[in-house]
């Protein structure tokens, strides 16, 4: 018998929040919540990278520990008593949102206001934002010398958008430090190790070595990052200049899945459009042959096959779309 | 793996630094010689590179003690040297306050701006370096700079410093009771100023355990440690073996000393019992904790000691490598360890058959780089596999998956040198000192405002008082204002609660800790306000930034002290209050490591004990001036 066989997994038996649940053993806890339809929030948990568990807006009080859990990672015990939705419990919830919310710009993040409202964070607590760091300064700060704040302002991490190559950019002023997109770029996916956490504290943040630009990194364009960044930060240049010039319009999208013709492999692309143009192309999560990932061609191929052959959107109203074997030229 | 480098190159300098410490590379494809221009993809080094992460460390070491600062070239040819994304390493090297990655002055004086040198007066020394000397931040050129630093771990004779200077011959050595003129000697080339380590104040006392040979015998004589009695605890731990040092190491409960207080008989019964290959022992030695100085000086003064705890522990355990995680900026304990480690190879005491009774074991010295939270054991682990010092989940628990996943103890410097006595003399001899719950003797850093700042060593029992009077007590005239027992991490105790015992449980009753064995006096004269201020600013900078309730939190934690500091505040003095409160619950509650858990733990106490802030109000609600 095997353990991992889901058929034949040995049951735990736990309670949250007063209810019984059993759930195969090597579950986590959050996954015994939502098998209760307990809705607890996550950002830096995604079902296909290794758990981090670094955001701790996830965290329960589990009976007998003397800090509270992040629910995301901490795997089930037999008899473990959990609250989701206690006094401890709230509080730290609404105070990493707060935190979240008051230094960092998370109006793109799924759910983030809804959870805030939920917690009753406010993020105004702090008082007026800081001014936004000028290009460079947080890609320069050394570990262990901060710039005292007399705490007049609430520092930000808000600076410039990194825009240094024709796919995609980078607005670090959305960054959540999630850690998603390294681990996509590393072992999790993509083996490129293009992007890590650099600094310490406060001022950690995503950088390739040196902070040099994306064309002088190793980065090879495959997009992984941008499809598991939870907050914009990492974003599609094609998107971002429509939300730049104001047309982005979510509703007005149709999306269908297809085959990815470049190669052999066979990965499922999501191809998004607005006004019949196709604006990103994405991959489903739990897709067997990707699990979210792609490469550049399955990613950023359409914006070729666009320029030469306009026609190919119109089959996406009705189903899938073909994208012919084009030459990929290189990223500037 | 195939990796991408930049076009940038290392000097013949920064080669022959890394060289230096990684060997000569010994293919083209790794000594950088396939340039970019040609091929940016260097081919597979293979898994001997690979199984050298760990040596990244030691090679960001050398090349910033030759040139004084990392250069993306030099990084480059690590990162080849090494097999590892230059980008990872960038990450790891960022990590850490002493490398720098714009060019640097050779000569650094790094001056403490921590709270026992704070309790001295080296805020005015600051101001007039500041006046003199630049402004003590990273990013000033010239041909030498002063920078600030957090405790420098030489307390007792504040105010601090530490001077390092980059070359072919690098030189970096402590500076005491530092005035700008001494700065301003050291900035223009003077060197040697005379460190010494010098007898602690109990000197003579035969009552000493653990510091009985600090100052008296020599610390680079093997010959002399082993006349004054040492090494017969080793020998008698081969007599009586493994099960029989595990008995009397559980018998004497003895409680580790780096401030979590765990059993130190059964963290190394659980490494004994793994089936798992091979096993390590870790001695942490990164004593960054402010006010925390006692390791230093064991390190300094009886080097030996260490060794020869540490060996018995691998006896016991079967540990097959030992490590001493040692902080950067103690240059002379550095040393004196390394001497030390040397002298023990020549002589048989470590190696491939210590002392002829078939025990092979070896110690590597492994210098941190400007990192309190490399202190966490996890963190030091990653430190020391060079990763980015970020404290890992636990469980698992070191003494399963530890230092390379293995099982591994990690201990203290001072609960090490605890081991020989409890072994020579018995575990039930050893418990028979000190009270129930806290058996030994414990060594205190007593310092800021008394007579004679230093390393104490008592009987637990003995009371905050008593401490205090050992110590000469505040200045005629003067009275305590407050007591910060065990550091940043610690908490305060009042003038009324000097009686309480030095014990665990003591200490609980007053919601304090021992912590780290730190005793901070300060007097009526010291502004607490600002010692708090600093205390927050030291956990925004040390925070390893991994989790957002630390790596935000200390941050609000300190903007909102600077504002009752200068009595200018957001809301009401009870909404300020009631969200510094909040601000602390989510640190404590919701934190991954002890640092987030207890950056707040100052604070919060000298809040509820200490009449501060009082007149504190709303920026809008205070009278125009
Ligand atoms: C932020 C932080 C810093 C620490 N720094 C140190 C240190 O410098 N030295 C030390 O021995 N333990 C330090 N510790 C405690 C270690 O994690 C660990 O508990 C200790 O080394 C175990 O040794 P012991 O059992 O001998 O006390 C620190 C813990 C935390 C959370
Ligand atoms: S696009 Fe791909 S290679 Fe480039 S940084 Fe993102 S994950 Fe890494
Ligand atoms: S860029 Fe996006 S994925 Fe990467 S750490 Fe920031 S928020 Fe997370
Ligand atoms: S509590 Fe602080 S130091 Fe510890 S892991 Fe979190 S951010 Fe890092
Ligand atoms: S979702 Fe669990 S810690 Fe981030
Ligand atoms: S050396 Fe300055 S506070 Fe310790």
């Amino acid at each position: 018998m095997s353990v991992s066989d889901p058929g034949f997994a040995r049951q735990v038996t736990l309670q949250i929040d007063e209810r019984s649940i059993d759930v195969p053993e090597g579950s986590t806890i959050l996954e015994a919540c939502r098998a209760l339809a307990v809705d607890t929030p996550t950002l830096c948990y995604l079902e296909n990278l290794t758990p981090v568990n670094a955001c701790r807006v996830c965290v329960v009080e589990l009976e007998g520990s003397r800090t509270l859990v992040p629910a995301c990672s901490r795997k089930v015990e037999g008899g473990m008593k959990i609250k989701t939705d206690s006094e401890r419990v709230r509080t730290s919830r609404k105070m990493v949102l707060e935190f979240l919310g008051s230094s960092v710009d998370v109006s793109l993040v799924s759910d983030f206001s809804r959870q805030m409202q939920r917690y009753g964070s406010n993020p105004k607590r702090y008082g007026d934002a800081a001014k936004p760091a000028l290009a460079g300064t947080r890609d320069g700060a050394v570990a262990g010398h901060h710039h005292a704040s007399d705490g007049q302002t609430a520092s930000t991490v808000a600076q410039p958008v990194k825009i240094d190559n024709e796919l995609y950019v980078r607005d670090y002023s959305k960054c959540i430090l999630c850690y998603k997109c390294v681990e996509a770029c590393g072992t999790d996916a993509q083996n490129t190790f293009a992007i890590a956490v650099a600094g310490r504290g406060f001022d950690a943040r995503i950088s390739t070595e040196f902070a040099v630009e994306l064309p002088d990194s190793a980065c090879v364009y495959c997009g992984n990052c941008i499809g598991v960044c939870p907050t914009g930060a990492l974003m599609f240049s094609s998107e971002y200049e429509m939300r730049d010039a104001g047309t982005w319009d979510e509703n007005k999208q149709v999306s269908a899945d297809t085959i990815c013709s470049y190669c052999g492999v066979g990965c499922t692309l999501t191809v998004h459009a607005q006004d019949n143009k196709i604006v990103k192309v994405t991959s489903p999560a739990d897709q067997d042959v990707t699990h979210g990932h792609l490469c550049i061609k399955g990613r950023f191929g359409w914006q070729f096959v666009q320029q030469r052959d306009p026609s190919v959107l119109d089959g996406l109203a009705n189903g899938p779309v073909v994208l012919d074997d084009v030459e990929v030229p290189a990223p500037a | 793996m195939d990796l991408h480098y930049t076009q940038a190159t290392e000097t013949p300098h920064e080669r022959a630094a890394v060289d230096a410490v990684l060997g000569p590379a010994d293919s083209t494809w790794s000594t950088g010689d396939r340039r970019a221009e040609t091929e940016s993809h260097s081919a597979h080094a293979g898994h001997a590179a690979r199984s050298q992460r760990d040596r990244l460390l030691p090679a960001l070491h050398a090349v910033a003690r030759r040139i004084g600062w990392i250069s993306e070239g030099a990084l480059n040819y690590i990162s080849r040297r090494l097999t590892i994304p230059p980008a990872e390493a960038y990450g790891v090297a960022s990590f850490y306050a002493l490398f720098a990655f714009e060019p640097r002055p050779k000569t650094v004086v790094h001056v403490c701006e921590d709270l026992a040198c704070k309790a001295v007066g080296s805020d005015a020394l600051i101001a007039e370096l500041e006046r003199t000397a630049g402004p003590g931040e990273p990013q000033c050129g010239g041909a030498s700079m002063w920078l600030r630093s957090p405790c420098l771990g030489l307390c007792e004779r504040a105010p601090a410093g530490l001077l390092t200077v980059a070359g072919d011959e690098p030189h970096d050595e402590p500076l005491e009771f530092v005035t700008a003129l001494r700065v301003a000697a050291a900035l223009e080339g003077k060197r040697d100023f005379g460190f010494a380590p010098t007898q602690p104040p109990q000197h003579g006392d035969p009552s000493l355990r653990l510091l009985r040979r600090v100052g008296t015998v020599d610390p680079a004589s093997l010959d002399a440690y082993r006349a004054a009695g040492g090494f017969r605890a080793l020998r008698r731990a081969f007599d009586i073996g493994a099960l029989g040092v595990l008995r009397e190491m559980t018998a004497s409960k003895l409680m580790g000393r780096g401030g979590a207080a765990f059993p130190t008989g059964r963290k190394w019964e659980a490494v004994a019992r793994e089936p798992e290959r091979p096993h390590f022992i870790v001695c942490n030695a990164d004593e960054s904790e402010p006010g925390t100085f006692k390791d230093r000086i064991i390190m300094e003064s009886d080097p030996f000691a260490l060794i020869e705890a540490m060996t018995i522990a691998a006896l016991a355990a079967t540990c097959d490598f030992g490590y001493i995680y040692i902080r950067g900026e103690y240059p002379l304990a550095t040393r004196r360890i390394e001497h030390a480690l040397e002298a023990a190879r020549a002589h048989g005491m470590l190696g491939d058959d210590i002392m002829g009774r078939g025990l092979r074991f070896d110690i590597e010295l492994r210098r941190g780089a400007g990192a309190y939270i490399c202190g966490e054991e996890t963190s030091l682990f990653n430190s020391l596999e060079g990763y980015r010092g970020e404290p890992r989940n636990k469980p698992p628990f070191p003494v399963q998956k530890g230092l390379f996943r293995k099982p591994t103890i990690v201990n203290n410097v001072e609960t090490l040198i605890n081991v020989p006595d409890i072994v020579l003399h018995g575990g039930d001899a050893y418990a028979a000192i000190g009270v129930a719950d806290s058996t030994g003797t414990k060594l205190f850093c007593v310092c800021g405002n008394v007579a004679k700042p230093g390393v104490y060593e008592v009987a637990f029992g003995a009371t905050l008082r008593e401490l205090i009077e050992l110590a000469g007590g505040v200045a005629a005239g003067h009275r305590v204002q407050a007591v910060l027992l065990g550091g940043a991490a610690g908490a305060f105790a009042t003038p009324d609660e000097l009686d309480a015992p030095l014990t665990f449980a003591g200490m609980r009753a007053i919601k304090a800790t021992l912590g780290s064995g730190v005793i901070m006096v300060f007097d009526e004269t010291v502004d607490l306000e600002a010692m708090l201020v600093r205390i927050a600013a030291f956990f925004r900078d040390e925070s390893c930034g991994q989790c957002v309730p630390c790596r935000v939190g200390t941050v609000r934690q300190q903007e909102l002290l600077a504002r009752l500091a200068a009595r200018r505040l957001h809301g009401s003095p009870d909404e300020e209050r009631s969200l510094l409160a909040e601000i602390g619950q989510v640190m404590r509650d919701a934190s991954i490591c002890g640092l987030g858990q207890t950056a707040s733990s100052a604070v919060e106490s000298a809040l509820a004990k200490l009449n501060l802030f009082s007149s504190a109000v709303p920026v809008d609600e205070r009278t125009p001036v």
